[in-house]
């Protein structure tokens, strides 16, 4: 006898059940991952109604264009820390990105594998050292060297440019800020333009070095055009980075709230100007409402630049 | 026989692994030579030591001597990118370099500056595309990247852009099993045109590929070479017991 074909059987309570709880994990899930997200927008808005006391008494273009800072007499001219931090910021990306970008294409084009799986996690392990280490070591070591070695040899030779005159006696100093953060940021610069070019087949390079291209031609023409957009949103990454760093610069970077004319300036970023004083004198009128400002600020620059760079990433590493 | 490249006492290793035992063998000038073995037998790193690639491995290793014309191009004091000029690969997959199709097939010539000028260029261009059958469906978009080509046309662009910077002998790795029948019937037209004047060496997966495209036969198996001859030899009379099996299709 030819057995009946089975038919699927009615949906059964448990199963119903089942497909509940099934799709109730799944929203949960969702809802959890949401959390960062919904920070981010929390604290952005957040931010900005504390900001918002001193934009009914000031307009935002008279604050962010404003060059004096004297919250005593109700001047808050942010300039000189939005200036501050760009200039170190941009100094710092300036010094670590050719090394970085050197490094990289040294431990995937050229090293051997056994150089490379040395040298990876060391690299690594600069990343993982505390701000406040590199803050000491700045302070120990970067400072001296800019003020005793580097702004006298500059200053004799390159003075005559106002970006290298000095009319400070100290090292502490946009310059010493930016090596600093130049350090910090490199393994981040190193390891992104790294697994960049290890997107790179094997046979793209060895359809070039095939009809004789030098290994420098290959990188040159081949893999290098390839990779540049992506190197250069690894890099404004590691600069969104750099833009938020605190502590290490705060500790060499001399935090005078001045507009600054030449790299052995001090200067004042807007991280290090909210971590000195926050909490501080918060009885001057729209001290809070300032600082918040500022955090605000800075929070909207570096979400751009991350947001930014990430876009940019995602394409290219898929 | 006119013997184009001649490989003495040839050991190969992957670290301590040995790929290529004593291989002794000569490839003749302007036929086409079959390298035929199961996988795994050593036939990529057997071509490989003929245009210096497999020192791009780390810790692969090389003894012996493969003469081309008589040089040994193992020697320190040979150039290893003249070397790569003068022998070409076809690799097994196509890889469009990222830039036009014009310049995909320049780029060799721009590397060794084997032009005088953007007329000379020009030409060599149109010339290498025909040479590899791909001219008349490209002429309209040089100007175009080349990795908007089908698979099988980037294996032609492949192949003149090898061309174009004038090798003497042309390697291909199974340079048909990435494509499609009429793709690689392309493919195999255009060796057998170039066979008088480009030496080639093809390693092939399929039987009936080299019985159509072989003079000259080199049988491996397990990193040694079993036979190699004349291709009417081999296929219908080989001297070795193993050769027999493969070529009955018994592993
Ligand atoms: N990069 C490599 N590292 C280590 N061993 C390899 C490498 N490439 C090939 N081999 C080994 O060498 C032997 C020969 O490989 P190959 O020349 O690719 O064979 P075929 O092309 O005939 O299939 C195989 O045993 C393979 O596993
Ligand atoms: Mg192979």
């Amino acid at each position: 006898m030819e057995k009946p074909i089975p038919l699927f059987s009615p949906i059964t309570p448990a199963a119903v059940s089942r497909r509940r709880a099934d799709s109730f994990a799944n929203r949960a899930f969702f809802m959890i991952t949401l959390i960062p997200v919904a920070l981010i927008f929390i604290i952005t808005i957040a931010l900005f109604l504390r900001f918002l006391p001193i934009l009914r008494e000031h307009s935002l273009w008279e604050l962010v264009s404003g060059v004096t800072w004297k919250p005593n007499k109700g001047e808050f001219g942010f300039l000189p820390f939005i200036a501050g931090t760009f200039w170190v910021t941009a100094l710092g990306v300036a010094l670590a990105v050719p090394p970085c970008i050197l490094t990289a294409l040294y431990l995937s084009e050229y090293a051997r594998a056994t150089t490379r799986t040395l040298m990876k996690p060391l690299l690594d392990l600069l990343a993982a050292i505390p701000s406040v280490v590199y803050g000491v070591w700045g302070m120990l070591a970067i400072v001296p060297l800019v003020g005793d070695v580097l702004r006298p040899i500059l200053n004799r030779y390159l003075g005559f440019i106002p970006l290298f005159a000095s009319n400070q006696p100290t090292g502490f100093s946009i310059l010493a800020g930016a090596i600093v953060l130049a350090v910090m940021i490199a393994p981040f610069i190193i390891a992104i333009t790294y697994e960049v070019l290890a997107t790179i087949p094997q046979g793209l390079r060895q359809a070039s070095l095939g009809i004789g291209a030098t290994q420098w031609q290959t990188i040159r023409y081949v893999v290098l055009p390839q990779v540049l957009p992506a190197i250069i949103a690894g890099i404004v990454l590691g600069a969104s980075r750099a833009l938020g760093e605190t502590l290490a610069v705060l500790m060499v970077v001399g935090n005078i709230p001045q507009m600054p004319n030449s790299i052995f300036d001090a200067g004042y970023p807007l991280p290090a100007l909210i971590a000195n004083n926050y909490g501080e004198m918060m009885s001057i009128p729209l001290y809070d409402a300032a600082l918040l400002g500022a955090a605000f600020i800075l929070l909207v620059i570096i979400l751009f630049f991350n947001i930014l760079s990430t876009i940019v990433l995602q394409r290219v590493l898929k | 026989m006119n013997t184009h490249i001649q490989v003495n006492n040839l050991n190969a290793w992957y670290g301590k692994q040995p790929a290529l035992k004593e291989i002794n063998i000569e490839i003749p000038k302007n036929q086409i030579t079959v390298i035929m073995g199961p996988s795994g037998c050593g036939k990529t790193t057997l071509l490989k030591t003929f245009n210096r690639f497999l020192e791009l491995n780390d810790g692969a290793k090389i003894t012996g001597e493969v003469l081309v014309n008589g040089q040994d191009i193992y020697q320190p004091d040979v150039d290893v990118t003249e070397v790569r000029k003068r022998i070409g690969l076809l690799a097994q997959r196509p890889y469009p370099l990222p830039m036009s199709i014009y310049d995909n097939v320049a780029y060799g010539m721009n590397i060794h500056r084997m032009k005088k000028d953007r007329l000379g260029y020009k030409a060599s261009v149109k010339h290498y595309l025909e040479l590899a059958g791909l001219w008349d469906e490209v002429q309209k978009r040089l100007h175009e990247p080349a990795t908007g080509l089908s698979i099988g046309q980037q294996q032609r662009l492949c192949l003149a852009r090898g061309l174009a910077v004038e090798p003497e002998v042309i390697l291909g790795d199974e340079p048909t099993s990435a494509l499609d029948p009429i793709s690689s019937q392309h493919i195999e037209k255009k060796l057998l045109e170039l066979k008088s004047q480009y030496t080639t060496v093809i390693v092939t997966h399929t039987l009936r590929q080299a019985k159509r495209l072989a003079d000259h036969v080199i049988f491996m198996y397990m990193g040694e070479v079993v036979e190699a001859g004349p291709a009417r030899n081999v296929f219908t009379n080989p001297q070795q017991e193993r050769t027999r099996q493969y070529l009955e299709g018994l592993f």
